[in-house]
């Protein structure tokens, strides 16, 4: 069996995980696939990890089994860790590279571990790793609310990724505000980049 | 896709609807003309979608005041011959429970669906309860799609099958139904009814003893019917993948786990899927379970279904083995996924394979509860009265915080703790109430202004009444904000987006009664501060509406007008007291963890300034 392509997204509210998956979903029908998705709303709005799942093919439930994704797109590089458990060795995973520091650390109540340790932990279980400065790339491409667009960008340049690079761009000028299309378009293809080079 | 095309795309065409959105589909396909809510998450996105297409639509929306209020809404409209739609979050269904149950005594006209969105896990709730306990407490056909494109057809089916038998029909959502998305295919909009007419019959819609002792044997008999209907409905259907050994009976979300974890290990079961599944199809489950050596039923969250299987067997003298949550093969409470459906069945069946080890770390992982947005207006009033209550020396202890429904409980967390209490809708008026009369405390009620029209005055006027000398704190971002942004009795404009009057919070606690009432902005601290400081000293009841816009409001505003101002530390200035990191906490604002300097992550930040008011070396200045 298994022709099933998973898609764990992990970020923080306000990132922009939910519209990026929602994109890739939207593409999959295009494509005549079917697809679920599951997304958190509600008090997690803001601050808050925001989990999406997205699973294409024959399947009826959205949410992701223990060590079934087949890749893995981690907003913030702490949250990565958090998904572990549904990745397995060679699950792609694509971080972006800017942590965000919750108030939690700054009153000293939690941890936030050391960039170096977490990229470490990452290379040691997984062979198909990707760290992008997404802030930084969307920053050039125009705007820096663009960064999950770039992160998108990445996700759809990476090999087995079911749908085409055309049905993403059509599903984004269907999905996102006519007026930050352009940009958009450059940071998703500054992202594409970032793995094909 | 944009949201309008949940009204203008086409029959045959298709979209990727959240169940939510689904929702509003169903009901325009259906044909309604009236719906109210009042929001409630994991329903809120349907009132979201009504705000901004009911208009187009030609169907009258509101965000009513409470959750009883919509259903009351609802309940007149169908009465009156229209198709109606009222949903809300599983709790709301409490508020509106008393109307609810004797609603479906009366009956309707036009088609009613009162949808319930369950939240198993409490992702975002104050409690797990499973509403199809509901359906049976009242006495209400119940619906259970397990996907969007479901949500959408039983919407439809629902308003057909309430007409049919003059009764309101309950569908219940979970979380991950309403929050699911998935491929929808559509089918043609029908526009409802403009106007009804309330044909008079008090025999019936006047629930006096003498009548619902007639009503009552009514309902019954018209639950026979739809039991019919049931045993015989498509929407409850069979699957069999071979084999006699293991029958499934699941409902709703948990039927999408059956599926995959059947398919994943090629299992040769067969599985009864319901989804009209009150009154409870007897005679079909019966035929199924004679059919089976042994059942396992999977539902969220409670053995609702369960029961009713046992009850099967009892009634009938089987001898079948039932598994599910009662004996402990899956888990009584939250929600479930594949993995627990997986791990669960593999107690009863040998062929399941239980996953690799999978991944973990040992890591530490920072904690991520939710908090109040940079910006919000909720944190400066905080700060301001927990200056006030330092300034006059008042003990911590000594205070009693009886906190409400919103966002602003979220002052429960470091470093404000100022949320001791916090039950319902409303609750901080009727537990500072009784604080007030049990203690020697001082009480201090929080509440929002959505909240407050929603069920706060009642509490207002018992604490005037019963002279209880409480503070009232009614925190006024103009807007329910905790989910999502909608309209309330408070703001200028209803829920379809047309100008309506504001009913004013002041006006109401003055003509209660309440002597010292004062309007705040809280992003002036100084002056904040020293009104608290008054009213804190004041020997009665006293009010303090503490009024500025949710950054979500002024953030909206701000990006239309192109107003984007961002503050920074200037380092040269900055003492590192941290003062606005340790007491004022935005989470804009951190420590860099190499030499412990101060920043504003201007990606977050809002630019609202009430932190440069805080800092007492004028450190924190507009980014230039």
């Amino acid at each position: 069996m298994k022709n099933i392509y998973s898609i764990h997204l992990i970020g923080i509210g306000g990132q922009g995980t939910i519209k990026a998956s929602t994109i890739v979903g939207d593409a999959a029908m295009k494509k005549g696939l079917n697809v679920v998705m599951s997304e958190v709303h509600g008090m997690a709005q803001r601050g808050g990890t925001v989990i999406t799942e997205l699973k294409i093919g024959d399947v009826y439930s959205p949410l992701i089994e223990e060590t079934n994704a087949d890749l893995l797109l981690a907003f913030e590089p702490a949250e990565a860790l958090r998904a572990l458990s549904k990745v397995n060795k060679d699950t792609f995973i694509i971080v972006n590279s800017t942590p965000i520091i919750p108030f939690t650390v700054s009153l000293g109540i939690s941890e936030y571990p050391d960039m170096s340790l977490i990229l470490e932990e990452l290379k040691s279980k997984i062979k198909k790793l990707l760290v992008i400065d997404a802030e930084k790339i969307a920053l050039k491409a125009g705007n820096i609310i663009s960064s999950n667009i770039v992160i998108l960008g990445a996700a759809a340049a990476t090999p087995n990724f079911p749908v085409s690079k055309d049905l993403i761009i059509q599903s984004m000028k269907e999905n996102l505000p006519p007026k930050s299309i352009e940009t958009n378009l450059k940071a998703f293809e500054m992202g594409f980049k970032e793995v094909i080079k | 896709m944009k949201v309008k095309e949940i009204l203008t795309e086409k029959e045959g065409g298709k979209l990727f609807l959240l169940g939510n959105e689904a929702a509003v589909r169903g009901a325009l396909e259906g044909g309604v003309s009236l719906v109210s809510t009042y929001p409630g998450t994991p329903s809120s996105e349907i009132g979201n979608v009504f705000y901004k297409i009911a208009q187009d639509a030609g169907v009258y929306f509101e965000f009513s005041s409470n959750e009883k209020v919509a259903l009351e809404v609802s309940t007149a409209a169908a009465s009156s011959g229209l198709r109606s739609f009222v949903f809300m979050k599983h709790v709301g269904l409490n508020v509106a429970a008393d109307s609810f149950m004797s609603a479906v005594y009366t009956g309707v006209r036009g088609g009613m669906i009162v949808l319930s969105a369950d939240d198993p896990s409490m992702y975002s709730s104050q409690n797990e309860q499973d509403n199809r306990i509901m359906a049976r407490l009242a006495g209400i056909p119940l619906l259970e799609p397990s996907n969007p494109q479901e949500v959408k057809d039983q919407m439809k089916y629902g308003f057909e099958l309430s007409e049919k038998f003059e009764i309101p029909v309950l569908m219940r959502t979970t979380t991950r139904i309403s929050h699911m998305r998935g491929i929808v295919n559509l089918g043609p909009v029908v526009k409802g009814k403009e106007k009804g007419f309330f044909k008079k019959d008090s025999s019936r819609y006047v629930v006096i003893p003498a009548n619902v002792i007639k009503l009552r044997k009514r309902l019954m008999e018209k639950l026979a019917k739809v039991k019919e209907i049931a045993n015989n409905s498509p929407l409850n259907r069979l699957i069999d993948k071979g084999g006699r050994e293991l029958g499934i009976i699941t409902s709703g979300g948990a039927f999408n786990y059956v599926m995959d974890v059947v398919s994943e290990n090629n299992l040769k079961v067969k599985i009864l899927k319901l989804a009209l599944s009150h009154p409870f199809p007897e005679e079909m489950v019966l035929d199924f379970i004679k059919s089976v050596n042994s059942i396992l039923v999977v539902e969220e969250v409670e053995p609702v279904m369960e029961n009713e299987v046992l009850a099967i067997i009892g009634k009938y003298n089987l001898r079948k083995k039932v598994y599910g949550k009662l004996d402990g093969t899956l888990p009584r409470i939250y929600e479930f996924n594949p993995d627990i459906i997986s791990k669960g069945m593999a107690k009863i069946i040998d062929k399941i394979s239980i996953k690799e080890e999978k991944f973990s770390t040992k890591l530490p992982l920072p904690l991520r509860p939710p908090v109040l947005c940079p910006g919000c207006p909720h944190r400066a009033t905080y700060f301001a009265l927990k200056k006030a209550i330092k300034k006059l020396k008042l003990k911590e202890e000594d205070i009693i915080y009886s906190s409400d429904i919103g966002c602003y409980a979220l002052a429960l967390q470091p470093p404000y703790k100022m949320a001791d209490y916090c039950l319902s809708m409303g609750s901080s008026l009727g537990i500072g109430c009784g604080f007030a009369k049990a203690t020697n405390q001082k009480v201090i009620s929080f509440i929002g202004d959505s909240t407050f029209f929603h069920a706060g005055m009642p509490g207002l006027a018992n604490a005037i009444h019963n002279k209880d000398k409480i503070l009232l704190v009614v925190l006024d971002n103009r807007i329910t904000a905790m989910t999502g942004g909608q309209t309330n009795p408070g703001v200028p404009i209803d829920g379809m987006g047309n100008p309506a009057p504001q009913v004013s919070i002041e006006g109401i606690a003055k003509g209660a009664g309440a002597e010292f009432v004062k309007t705040v902005d809280p992003f002036n601290l100084k002056k904040t501060e020293e009104i608290f400081k008054e009213a804190l000293q004041f020997e009665d009841l006293a009010v303090i509406i503490s009024k500025q816009p949710c950054a979500m409001l002024t953030d909206a505003k701000n990006r239309k007008k192109g107003i984007n101002i961002k503050y920074t530390i200037n380092q040269e200035k900055c003492i590192k007291c941290l003062i606005c990191v340790k007491n004022f906490t935005c989470p804009a604002i951190f420590i860099e963890k190499d030499n412990g300097s101060v920043h504003i992550n201007s990606l977050l930040c809002d630019g609202c300034g009430v932190c440069a008011q805080v800092c007492p070396k004028k450190a924190i200045e507009v980014k230039k």
